[in-house]
């Protein structure tokens, strides 16, 4: 399957420091026939008929997430970018951001309208600090155009809150304490963010790639959209794609596209052992499935491709993997605050050759702990890495295990 | 159940919250001394282990002192196969300090970090703000030099 450019479509085709060559592009029309032609319960049909699925790493229907928002009582909403984009080997959200800040914001600016907010945040990790000009220039653009000023109900503000360094603030109510100024911590669900969320006001938090989705899903409509892709999974996806590959880089191809396409004709990977799709929190793959497709009925994650070639060692690279949830846990629930550093203890062992009989087992149970008890999805997920090489590797375990 | 301490509440209508406030002052202090802590706390009528717990929780704050320079290498998977523990090592020889050290004459500290978005760059480091990617010794030691 091909690649093709939906969120990508103006990333270097337009100057992100300068709006009339986004303009040229036809940049702020989905906006314009929003306002125009569409109430906003219209918005939000055509977003549940595309069939969006959040992008961010869960796969939630967008639309729906929109219309519980848009249902729940309240003067005050808002709308959420979570530019947060934590989980190691992700960079897409990055290069969006570099390339076409514009898009976004109008995105945003459309989310609010169908929903019933004046107030959108984007949530940008303290590491993309670098991108804060350029974020801001392109919000002070689209103010001076009048963009966002007051058409009939709408009215849109928007601001930036930077992170301070947590991967775990990516996560959807962590990262509301977070801009709240609190520890980011997860919340106890229910309630939910659409019905409560930031200062317990409904809040719709989306990704940066989701978003940018919604432009040409208005413009172009939802039977365009929904034409593209899978069966469950519509449209494009974005990848970041690193390792061992020989073109490393960010790639946008049609849903349902093969590993192995988007690994060894793309990136141009060779003598391929294993891919880790969904970065740190995502799926081990082994070479011998890389023809799985590249969907939600698939594998996905939040589409970090890592590549490992035949030279590397499984077990280093789980313990590595081990060893960044462990650091970021934020410590508020027990199965994942203890059960990451019991892992990381028991697979430092197997890289010393040093195993123990039981460790196995005591992997796989504990796993199935983590993954059934932690409160949010780090905890849930960070066993993903053992389970899968297990399954797929349990030699390189035992013969690491001790007489 | 809202168990935010009334001071955080207040805020938010105003001029920013409990973290921005810490990320000022540690802007401003090139760290979060002790008094500057008790101060915050004092002036947002919030208990200071509440301070604390904001600032500790997060990896850019620091309650110790930092170098003018803070520079932190990248050590997830991606940059761990482009070798980042080569980067490690040139900067440990050339600044004679481990990571969470500072050297003495307090130009630079130096720290790991997880993932800092670059991996199709890898090996990659920040040092303050900026980003350095696909890195070499070589371009490392002539980076330091220049600092
Ligand atoms: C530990 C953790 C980290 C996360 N990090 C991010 C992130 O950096 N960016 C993101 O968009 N979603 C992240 N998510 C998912 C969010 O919680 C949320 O599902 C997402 O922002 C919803 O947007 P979407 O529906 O558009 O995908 C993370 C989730 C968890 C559990
Ligand atoms: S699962 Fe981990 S990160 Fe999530 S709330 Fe529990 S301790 Fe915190
Ligand atoms: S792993 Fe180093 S930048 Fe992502």
């Amino acid at each position: 399957m091909p690649e093709q450019r939906i969120v990508l479509r103006n990333c270097g085709v337009i100057d992100p420091k300068d709006i009339s060559t986004y303009l040229s592009q036809g940049g702020f029309k989905a906006l314009e026939k929003a306002l125009g032609e569409l109430a906003p319960e219209q918005v939000i049909e055509e977003i549940k008929k595309s069939g969006l699925l959040g992008r961010g790493g869960a796969g939630f229907p967008t639309g729906l997430k929109w219309q519980f928002a848009s249902e729940a009582s309240g003067e005050e909403k808002y709308v959420i970018c979570n530019a947060d984009e934590g989980e190691v080997g992700t960079f897409k959200d990055r290069y969006i951001l570099e390339r076409d800040p514009f898009s976004l914001i109008e995105a945003m600016a459309i989310a609010g309208y169908a929903i019933g907010a004046n107030k959108g945040y984007i949530y940008l990790r303290a590491e993309y600090h670098h991108l804060l000009g350029l974020l801001e220039g392109a919000i002070v653009q689209c103010e001076g155009k009048g963009f966002l000023a007051k058409q009939g109900n709408f009215k849109f503000d928007i601001e930036i809150r930077e992170g301070a360094g947590a991967y775990v603030c990516g996560e959807e109510t962590a990262l509301m304490d977070s801009i709240e100024g609190k520890r980011g911590e997860a919340r106890y669900k229910p309630p939910f963010p659409p019905s409560q969320g930031l200062w317990q006001k409904p809040t719709i938090i989306n990704n940066v790639e989701t978003l940018m989705n919604i432009p040409p899903i208005i413009l172009k409509g939802s039977d365009w959209f929904n034409r593209i892709g899978t069966e469950r999974s519509k449209g494009t996806k974005v990848f970041s794609v690193s390792g061992d590959v020989r073109a490393p880089g960010t790639y946008e191809l049609v849903m349902g596209s093969s590993l192995k396409e988007l690994v060894e004709d793309l990136a141009l990977a060779e003598k391929v052992k294993m891919v880790q799709v969904g970065g740190a929190s995502g799926r081990v793959i082994p070479y011998h499935l890389i023809d799985t497709p590249l969907a939600f009925e698939g594998v996905l994650g939040a589409g970090a491709i890592i590549v490992f070639n035949e030279s590397r060692d499984v077990i280093d690279i789980v313990r590595r993997t081990m060893e960044f949830f462990a650091e970021e846990s934020c410590g508020k629930c027990t199965p994942c605050r203890e059960g990451t550093q019991v892992m990381l203890e028991i697979l430092t062992r197997f890289c010393h050759g040093q195993g123990l009989k039981q460790d196995i087992e005591n992997l796989e149970s504990l796993a199935n702990v983590m993954m059934l008890t932690s409160l949010c999805g780090l905890g849930q997920a960070a066993p993903n890495s053992v389970v899968d090489t297990l399954a797929h590797y349990r030699s390189a375990y035992e013969s690491r295990v001790q007489g | 159940m809202n168990d935010a301490p009334r001071g955080i509440e207040v805020m938010h209508k105003g001029e920013g919250s409990l973290l921005t406030l810490l990320k000022e002052a540690q802007r401003r202090h090139g760290y979060l001394p002790e008094e500057v802590v008790s101060e915050l706390a004092e002036s947002l009528d919030i208990p200071v282990g509440e301070v604390y717990g904001v600032a500790s929780f997060y990896s850019l704050l620091s309650t110790k002192p930092l170098g003018k320079n803070v520079i932190r290498i990248c050590k997830c998977v991606p940059c761990y196969l482009k070798n980042s523990q080569a980067i490690l090592e040139t900067v440990e020889g050339e600044l004679g300090i481990k990571p969470g050290e500072t050297t003495k004459d307090g130009k630079c500290s130096l720290q790991l970090t997880n993932c800092i978005g670059a991996c199709d760059r890898a090996p990659a480091m920040t040092i303050n703000h900026k980003l350095y990617v696909d890195l070499t010794p070589r371009k490392v030691i002539k980076i330091l030099k220049r600092l």
